[in-house]
This record gives C-alpha cells, sequence and structure tokens, in this order.
C-alpha cells in the first residue's frame, strides 16, 4: 500500500519535473535573442527541412480530405435536397478544425519526430557538448532554429492545405456530383467570414506549430543518450503533440467559436 | 546536403506558395473586399417575438440587403425584444413610416429582417426607431392554431 502510494508521488514529481524542465528549455529558447548574419542561413535550412520537406504529405492528405469531405457531404446534405450547402461545409469545416488539426497531427509526425531523433542523435553521439566546448551555444545554433522554422512553417503549410482541400472539395463538388458551381462558391463566400474563420484558423495554426516544434525540440533535448532513449523520446514526441494539439484545440475552439 | 542556394529558391517558392494561398483564401473563399468597412447607420426596432433571429442576419428592402442585424436583446422597461441593426449609409434614408418585418428565407431558413419603405416625408436617422413592427412567424404556433381549430370542429 505504501509502496503504491510512493510510486504515485514519485510519478506526480517526475511529471511536474518535467513539466518545469520543458517550461525552462522554452524560456531559454525564447530569450536566446539571435544574431540575424547567422541565425538567418540556420533558420532558412530548417525551413527547408521542417517546412518545405512536409509540403508533399500536407497537399496530398488537403487534396484528398477535401475530396472525401464533399462526397460525403454530398451524399448527406442530398437526403435534405440542400446539397448548395456542399461548399460551405467543407470550407468552413477545413478553415475552423481540419485544415489547423491534421496539418498539426501531420506535422507533428512528419517533422517533429526528425526533430527529435536528429537532436536526440547529436546529444547521444555528443555533439552537443562538442559544440558547447567550442564555445557554442547548442540552443542558439541547433534548438532555436528548428523550434523557429516549426512556429513559422506550421501556419503556412495549413493555408496551403486548406486552399488545395477547398478546391480539393469544390473540384468534387462542381464537376463531378454535379452541384451548380455557382451557387457553390456564392454560398461559400456567404458562409465565410475573413476575421472569424480564416484568420482563427491561421492563429491556431500559429499556436499548434510553436506546441509541435517545443515538444519536438524539448524531447530530442531530453533524450537519453542511448538507441532506446532516442526511440522513445521520438514516440513520446508525436504522441504528446498530437495529444496537445487535440487537447488545446478544444479550448480554442470553445474561445474562439464557442459562443454561438 | 543540398546547396545552400537551392534552400534558398524553395523556401523561397514556400513562401510564395504560402502568401498565395491567403490571398486565395482570402478573396476567393471568404470573400474580402479591400474597400473596408462601409458606412453605416444605427436603426433599432421593438419586437413582439424574434423568434431565432440572431446578430449578423440579414436587413433587406426588396430582398437586396442594406445591412445586418448587430444586437438582439430585451429592452429593460417595456420588456420587449429590442433589435439593433446597422443600415449602409449609401443605401440612404428611409421615410419615418418603413415597416419592419421579421421573415424566414425559404421554410426552414434563417430569420432575417424586411423593411418596406413607407411614404412619409419625415426620415429616419442615425439611432431612431422603427416604431411599425411585424413580428416573426413561428411556425408551430401556425401549426399549434391549426390543429386547435381542427380540434373544435
Amino acid at each position: 500500500m505504501l509502496d503504491r502510494l510512493q510510486a504515485v508521488g514519485r510519478y506526480g514529481l517526475d511529471f511536474f519535473e518535467s513539466v518545469g524542465r520543458a517550461t525552462l528549455f522554452l524560456a531559454r529558447i525564447l530569450c536566446a535573442v539571435p544574431r540575424p548574419r547567422q541565425a538567418f542561413p540556420l533558420l532558412l535550412r530548417q525551413m527547408f527541412n521542417v517546412g518545405l520537406l512536409s509540403l508533399l504529405i500536407i497537399v496530398v492528405s488537403g487534396l484528398f480530405i477535401g475530396m472525401v469531405m464533399a462526397l460525403q457531404g454530398y451524399s448527406n446534405l442530398a437526403r435534405f435536397g440542400t446539397t448548395d450547402a456542399l461548399g460551405t461545409l467543407v470550407a468552413l469545416s477545413m478553415l475552423r478544425e481540419l485544415g489547423p488539426v491534421v496539418t498539426g497531427l501531420l506535422f507533428a509526425g512528419r517533422a517533429g519526430s526528425a526533430i527529435t531523433a536528429e537532436i536526440g542523435l547529436m546529444r547521444a553521439t555528443e555533439q552537443l557538448s562538442s559544440l558547447e566546448m567550442i564555445g557554442v551555444d547548442p540552443i542558439r545554433r541547433v534548438v532555436s532554429p528548428r523550434f523557429w522554422a516549426g512556429f513559422y512553417s506550421m501556419p503556412m503549410l495549413a493555408l496551403i492545405f486548406n486552399t488545395v482541400a477547398i478546391y480539393g472539395g469544390a473540384w468534387i463538388s462542381i464537376d463531378l456530383l454535379g452541384v451548380d458551381g455557382g451557387s457553390y462558391w456564392t454560398n461559400t463566400i456567404e458562409a465565410v467570414s475573413f476575421s472569424q474563420d480564416v484568420v482563427n484558423g491561421v492563429i491556431k495554426s500559429f499556436v499548434f506549430g510553436a506546441l509541435a516544434a517545443w515538444i519536438a525540440v524539448y524531447q530530442g533535448y531530453d533524450a537519453d543518450p542511448n538507441p532506446q532513449g532516442i526511440a522513445s523520446a521520438t514516440t513520446r514526441t508525436v504522441v504528446y503533440s498530437s495529444l496537445a494539439i487535440l487537447g488545446l484545440d478544444l479550448i480554442l475552439t470553445a474561445i474562439m467559436f464557442g459562443d454561438f | 546536403m543540398v546547396s545552400t542556394r537551392s534552400v534558398e529558391v524553395s523556401v523561397g517558392l514556400f513562401m510564395v506558395a504560402a502568401v498565395l494561398a491567403f490571398t486565395l483564401l482570402a478573396f476567393k473563399v471568404s470573400g474580402l473586399t479591400l474597400d473596408g468597412a462601409r458606412a453605416t447607420y444605427r436603426l433599432t426596432a421593438k419586437f413582439d417575438n424574434v423568434a431565432d433571429l440572431r446578430s449578423r442576419a440579414k436587413v433587406s428592402v426588396s430582398g437586396v440587403e442594406v445591412g445586418r442585424v448587430v444586437r438582439v436583446g430585451l429592452d429593460p422597461v417595456t420588456l420587449r425584444a429590442q433589435v439593433d441593426m446597422e443600415i449602409y449609409e449609401d443605401i440612404g434614408f428611409f421615410p419615418e413610416d418603413t415597416i419592419a418585418a421579421i421573415q424566414t428565407a425559404g421554410l426552414l431558413g434563417d430569420k432575417f429582417i424586411s423593411l418596406s419603405a413607407g411614404g412619409a416625408m419625415e426620415e429616419l436617422h442615425d439611432g431612431d426607431e422603427i416604431t411599425d413592427t411585424q413580428s416573426a412567424l413561428v411556425l408551430e404556433d401556425l401549426i399549434g392554431k391549426v390543429v386547435a381549430n381542427f380540434g373544435g370542429k
């Protein structure tokens, strides 16, 4: 009985310790003021790794999710004779929810895991300590560019995802299912508000990008310096990022769209 | 390792694609216009029943949109529903005996306010109240009346 109580206590302490370490780590990243001349090429390189290399999976997923959404929506709306609302359904569900969330999940899986594995391996092979030895701050050199690259790339990926999904959905609806193109777009424009839907979607994706990037760099930096440690850190990155994105999405949705 | 130059070029293309996506979403999908907000003036009207009229509902004259509902509340004195609406200034001003009626788009569609202009010389200006109003037609009440009528016979 006492053992169990102790185990619970230890688990709780471990939990708070890692939350505290992660927060301090974030503070260190945010406080590391970059020197523009050195930081910009590093950031660009990471934008390439983190953002551009994730583009293909984002575009393909967006296209297919948009098309499936249109097909599913059509078969349900057709029962009530309201297929004109199909454009609204696809556009609003993409801009408000699916765009930021699915991009966030894919981003955590595609880029977050790679960041964790890379930094974890640097730690395991003592590259980070070597950097420190020669007087280079590993936070500024290694961690910070990856964090900011994630922060900036996520909204751009989500915007591209949304656009591809909405146009994919429109293609299926108008060209394949025969929904009237004029009323499809008119209803969409009527229902989608720029400040409410587009901007809130972008804010969401900034938040998810920061969250996923933070978890990824922290897990990599904090990984046990051995193959198993890196493996479990990579798994944790994907699991924690996904859970955090889904949980935070509920809160953000309640704040942004909850009042009607 | 990819060369620095191709990294720069491809990240640049990525940025351009994202900006393009944003513009498409803003102008094609959400119908944003760069005209800025249209100047408006405010009218109020009190109704016995607004059913489920909401803020941002359309205000129209002969089916043409002339403004938006900004607030649906309760007048503390008369305990009737008070609806504030913003009318686009470029539409012009309405005569004093304008009638405001709450109507439904289609059988089960959204509620909106329909204004029909009268012939009075006096005009309604910012902050004025439309006194002549017609409440929303509530389908359930209507069905209730029909049922009661048939029940009586």
